[in-house]
């Protein structure tokens, strides 16, 4: 989780990504944004998220996007 | 048969009838032969091709999905699927656009190739997107596949949404279109008012002001300065009022059905940005090519080594750049083409593409920007936000009317050539439009700027059933008078073809 709020806070290093859970709707992570951080999720973390997973409910918070991750892991 | 035609309205009335006459579990046998009419009526070859992408993706969807995934064979039939129904869109609509090309590079040498004559069935663009939407779905295990033909067949067929869109996905509409629907009149109402709001768009407003658009894009060389920005204005207005108009016909339609088609259109022009517009905007299209090329060119595996020696070799943000800047190329590639076989929207496409990276390289900036300056938080500079994606727009819109190599010139001249006295000779009404026509422009742009408005807080059904009984009737009444009246009705009473339906 720690490397996932750290690769998050490349993208906006302001938001409280423990608490927030609006990150779609709020425009913090648009799709643009989602590419680019799955890209670093997917070689930072060493895991290989579907493109069929990229749904705006699986990124709306930081532990959504960790459950997502742990999934992609086959755990 | 047009959504603006006299036999669009009666063929809707008495099916309506019908509809909710016969027993619910024939309701929707009754639309799948409503939309084999609706689309015979623009010639029976047309409807061979819907057929056809009808039974090839449910078949191969069905096929596909009794093979355990992974394995080869369900990969090459989803190929083959792909290649089937993309090719047909791609042979009917491209051919003449590639002969052009390469009549361009053969001609001085003496040799060209003849065109072809081809029938392009009416919205082959949205039904195959439509269908291969479906068949992708079933492919990654998203969708269960159908397994009745006739239910399947109306999904891709459902007559109010197969000219112009919106395109559906299976999951939302499946449940909705078989479950049978009683009578309600307050249902019927509320289509009925979401069309007669889409007919005022495209008759009083889209065809009012087309020619004006459509003189003036036509002759990119006679026009400069102010005259520039009036071609732009009201071709964007044409534009935004043809296609909204059009949906509204399309979704109350469907609605006098108990059908809820997706919404195409949120209020784009209240977007600050033009990320945000293209989520407004068509919405339908954006989601179809977000999922199925955006998202998946992105994560592909060549791209996904492309960012890792980018990565290696120039830093970590060069990195997570290569993926989105080649999906966003080829997804506003695909977008320009979409819209037409033309270099003119292969370039609107890409300076979308160019515009928003650029927007998006500058995202860092303006956030930092906007915590050291606490006034961005007015809303003066909300609307100034707006004005800007609004303006950005119908530039970029540009490159669709003009040829490419006017716009850079066009661009500069609207602000070294700009001098409104240029509008006090009269001009302006001799371009397709006369002084009545203008001011009726004028008025009913207010208007849908004004519903804008209310709409945003309020949708404006809603709205409108909590005014008194007196002041509803003399809304609802007054704007179907103006249709009536002010209505730009063509040779035979039929109005113009939409913009979208050549899609």
């Amino acid at each position: 989780m720690e490397e996932l709020i750290e690769i998050l806070k490349d993208i906006d290093p302001d938001i409280d990504y423990e608490t927030c859970d609006t990150l779609v709707e709020d425009g913090v992570l648009t799709s643009f944004e989602m590419v680019m951080l799955v890209t670093d999720i997917n070689q930072r973390m060493g895991v290989s998220i579907a493109p069929e997973d990229i749904l705006p409910e699986n990124f709306s918070s930081a532990k959504k996007i960790y459950e997502l991750i742990q999934k992609s892991r086959g755990e | 048969m047009l959504l603006v035609s006299y036999q669009f309205l009666l063929f809707l009335a008495v099916l309506v009838i019908l509809y909710y006459l016969i027993p619910k579990r024939f309701q929707w046998v009754l639309m799948f032969t409503a939309g084999l009419l609706f689309y015979a009526c623009g010639g029976p070859c047309g409807l061979v091709f819907v057929l056809f992408t009808v039974l090839s993706t449910w078949g191969l969807a069905l096929s596909m999905n009794r093979i355990p995934k992974g394995e080869k064979k369900r990969k090459s039939l989803f190929i083959l699927g792909l290649l089937l129904n993309i090719g047909i869109l791609a042979v009917l609509k491209y051919t003449n656009f590639f002969l052009q090309n390469i009549n361009t590079l053969l001609e001085p040498q003496g040799y060209s190739f003849p065109y072809v004559d081809w029938l392009l069935p009416l919205g082959i663009s949205y039904y195959t997107f439509q269908s291969v939407g479906y068949f992708i779905d079933v492919y990654l295990g998203k969708t269960e596949p159908e397994k009745k033909l006739g239910h399947y067949a109306l999904f891709v067929t459902f007559f109010p949404q197969m000219v112009q869109g919106p395109i559906s996905r299976y999951d939302e509409l499946k449940d909705q279109l078989f479950k049978g629907y009683d009578y309600d009149g307050g249902r019927i109402r509320s289509g009925l008012l979401r069309m007669l709001w889409g007919y005022f768009k495209k008759l009083v407003v889209a065809d009012r002001i087309a020619p004006l658009a459509i003189t003036i894009a036509q002759a990119s060389e006679g026009f400069g300065g102010i005259w520039v920005w009036i071609g732009m204005f009201s071709y964007t207005i044409w534009m935004y009022s043809d296609f909204t108009g059009g949906i509204d016909i399309v979704l109350g339609a469907a609605e006098l059905f108990g059908i809820a088609l997706p919404e195409n259109f949120d209020h784009p022009f209240f977007s600050k940005n033009l990320a945000e517009f293209w989520r407004r905007w068509h919405m339908s299209l954006m989601r179809w090519l977000r999922e199925y090329i955006f998202f998946p060119i992105s994560m592909s595996k060549t791209v996904g080594m492309l960012s890792q020696k980018a990565r290696k070799h120039f830093g970590k943000n060069m990195g997570r750049r290569v993926p989105l800047y080649i999906a966003s190329i080829v997804t506003w590639f695909v977008t320009g083409i979409w819209h037409g076989a033309s270099w003119n929207f292969v370039c609107w496409g890409m300076a979308n593409c160019i515009a928003l990276l650029i927007s998006q390289e500058l995202s860092s900036w303006s956030k930092k920007f906007r915590k050291t300056h606490t006034w961005t938080e007015s809303n003066a500079y909300s609307c100034f936000e707006v004005v800007r994606t609004f303006l950005i727009f119908c530039m970029l819109e540009m490159f669709e009317y003009y040829p490419f190599s006017s716009v850079f010139r066009l661009f500069v001249s609207m602000f070294t050539e700009f001098d409104p006295r240029q509008l006090m000779g009269g001009t302006l009404f001799n371009l397709g439009i006369t002084v009545q026509d203008f001011t009726i422009l004028v008025l009913s742009v207010a208007l849908m700027i004004r519903t804008g408005f209310v709409s945003l807080k309020t949708p404006m059904r809603e709205w409108l059933s909590k005014r008194p009984a007196c002041i509803r009737f003399i809304l609802v009444y007054g704007l179907f008078l103006c249709v009536l009246i002010f209505g730009i009705y063509g040779q035979g009473y039929d109005a113009s073809q939409f913009i979208y339906n050549q899609f």
